[in-house]
């Protein structure tokens, strides 16, 4: 029920990739873009390794006017501009801003404003020069800062929304779109969203004592989702963006087609029954992926991969044993499993995107990417599932369909379905 | 400082502001900001800024409503530069 909907362009900004074809070579080589950052030492974090874009602020003058450019200070909105301008491009779309294409939309998340634009508003205010302050502080301060820039670059005249769901932000906006897009409310939708960790949200994690502290030395080896010796998650930023499309619209304009989104599905756990502002309840979980498994109309035993939102803390387990039952699949029978986090760390809100990004590159071109670190499982994953479903080296075979999730702060899922178009 | 010399100087505040280069480059006292160099309303009060760092000056609300035209915009600004605050 409901129309088809389509994967035609994607645009990336990741730690271990500025553009799609780096990010692919980078996930088929296992090349982590985990680096120790010297300030964190001086704040004196426990953390002091992140996954940190090299990004390049000059290759925006490619992206939008000068005038726009100059003023523009929010990282964030930055890689978000780029990775949603890229997946537009990727899709063969040009950009053209003469017109507004009413049948386009946009639902791009983000978690918190550039706290460095809040922090020069802060400071003049303060200092009674709110007089200084420009015209360009509350469009960059504001969450939907990202998403009124890049509808505004590409003209787009659909729905336009930004959403915020903590580390299913990403994933919850490709479900949005993909919705808007099945029921008939929108043609097409430049889906993603983008994250700047910047010192005061790494500093909060920090002190919650989540974050990976005994590889700081060797940061390429922080991030160990799964693995018996991970000792927390390494934050990440970036930004990831997909253009979702109706099939017969994709199909009529000769779109070169990724892959199908056959499905998703969000929903809470209420924060009961082992639910929790920072955790996870299995009911919620397990529902979630049986939904969205509902929704996509396949089998369960049709998943070859699952991307996993699996961070590198306690929960990884816990998320592996709802997978076992949300599936109905275990030991040798359960599918591929891997986490991007290994490679890029935890982007937050972008986490979702950028591995929907990776996820759609794994069904392209057929292969698992490895878990990098992942030299000592966690016991109890491998008594339920089994080594050989957890590649430490990339394993080249025809994929399919696989199965993504991610879960978020105030026990909020979301999960997706793709699969070969 | 002449009119001229402010008029120099006035474009250089102009220039991140526009992305008509050429017509900033032959501006004249009646180029209006926003109809001939189409800037963006809303950054008018990035360039009163501009210009009250750029000539050390303070344009109060009152004044910065009359800079619409470049001729304008040299009015406030050398009434304000010869009579400091």
């Amino acid at each position: 029920m409901g129309n088809r909907v389509v994967i035609t362009g994607l645009g990336v900004v990741a730690p271990n990739g500025l553009n799609i074809p780096d990010f692919l070579h980078a996930i088929q080589n296992g090349v982590s873009g985990i680096r120790y950052v010297p300030e964190y030492e001086d704040l004196k974090f426990n953390c002091q390794v992140a996954g940190l874009p090299d990004f390049e602020w000059e290759v925006l003058h490619n992206y939008i006017s000068e005038t726009s450019l100059y003023g523009l200070k929010g990282k964030g909105i930055a890689y978000g501009i780029k990775a949603a301008l890229d997946a537009w491009m990727d899709a063969g779309n040009p950009i053209v801003t003469d017109q507004t294409l009413w049948e386009t939309g946009c639902v791009f998340g983000s978690s918190v404003a550039d706290t460095d634009v809040i922090k020069n508003a802060i400071n003049r205010v303060d200092a009674r020069e709110s007089k200084k302050l420009g015209s360009r502080v509350v469009e960059q301060i504001m969450n939907s800062g990202v998403t009124a820039y890049i509808s505004g670059r590409l003209g787009l005249g659909n729905k336009i929304i930004n959403n915020s769901a903590a580390c299913a932000t990403g994933t919850q906006s490709i479900l949005m779109g993909y919705e808007y897009i099945k029921f008939g409310m929108a043609k097409r939708m430049l889906v993603g969203s983008c994250e700047f960790v910047d010192r005061y949200v790494f500093g909060g994690f920090d002190s919650m004592r989540v974050l990976s502290r005994k590889f700081n030395d060797q940061p390429e080896r922080a991030s160990r989702p799964m693995s018996a010796t991970a000792g927390g998650f390494v934050p990440g930023s970036g930004a990831g963006a997909l253009i979702l499309e109706d099939l017969d619209f994709a199909l009529a304009r000769g779109a070169k087609i990724y892959g199908e989104l056959k499905g998703g599905a969000t929903n809470s756990g209420g924060q009961k029954n082992g639910g929790s502002m920072t955790a996870p309840g299995p009911d919620g979980v397990v529902r979630c992926i049986r939904e969205a498994i509902a929704d996509a109309e396949i089998d369960p035993k049709e998943i070859d991969l699952i991307s996993g939102h699996l961070t590198a803390t306690i929960a990884d387990k816990l998320e592996i044993q709802n997978w076992v039952k949300a599936l109905g699949r275990q030991g040798d029978g359960f599918p591929l499993v891997n986490s991007l986090k290994s490679m890029v760390g935890h982007s937050l809100s972008a986490a979702g995107s950028i591995e929907m990004v990776a996820a759609v590159l794994q069904l392209k071109h057929n292969f698992a990417h490895a878990n990098l670190n992942l030299e000592d499982p966690i016991p109890e994953i491998l008594d339920i599932i089994g080594e050989k479903n957890l590649p430490t080296t990339r394993v080249d075979k025809e994929i399919n369909t696989i199965a993504k999730a991610n879960f978020g702060f105030g026990d909020v899922n979301a999960c997706l379905v793709i699969s070969k178009y | 400082m002449d009119r001229k010399e402010i008029l120099v100087e006035l474009k250089k505040v102009l220039t991140p502001y526009t992305e008509n280069k050429e017509m900033l480059e032959g501006i004249s006292e009646q180029t209006d900001l926003i109809k001939d160099l189409k800037i963006n309303s809303a950054n008018l009060v990035d360039i009163i800024i501009d210009a009250e760092a750029q000539y050390n000056i303070e344009i109060d609300f009152d004044a910065a409503e009359k800079m619409y035209n470049v001729g304008n915009c040299i009015d406030v600004i050398s009434d304000k530069i010869n009579k400091p605050a």
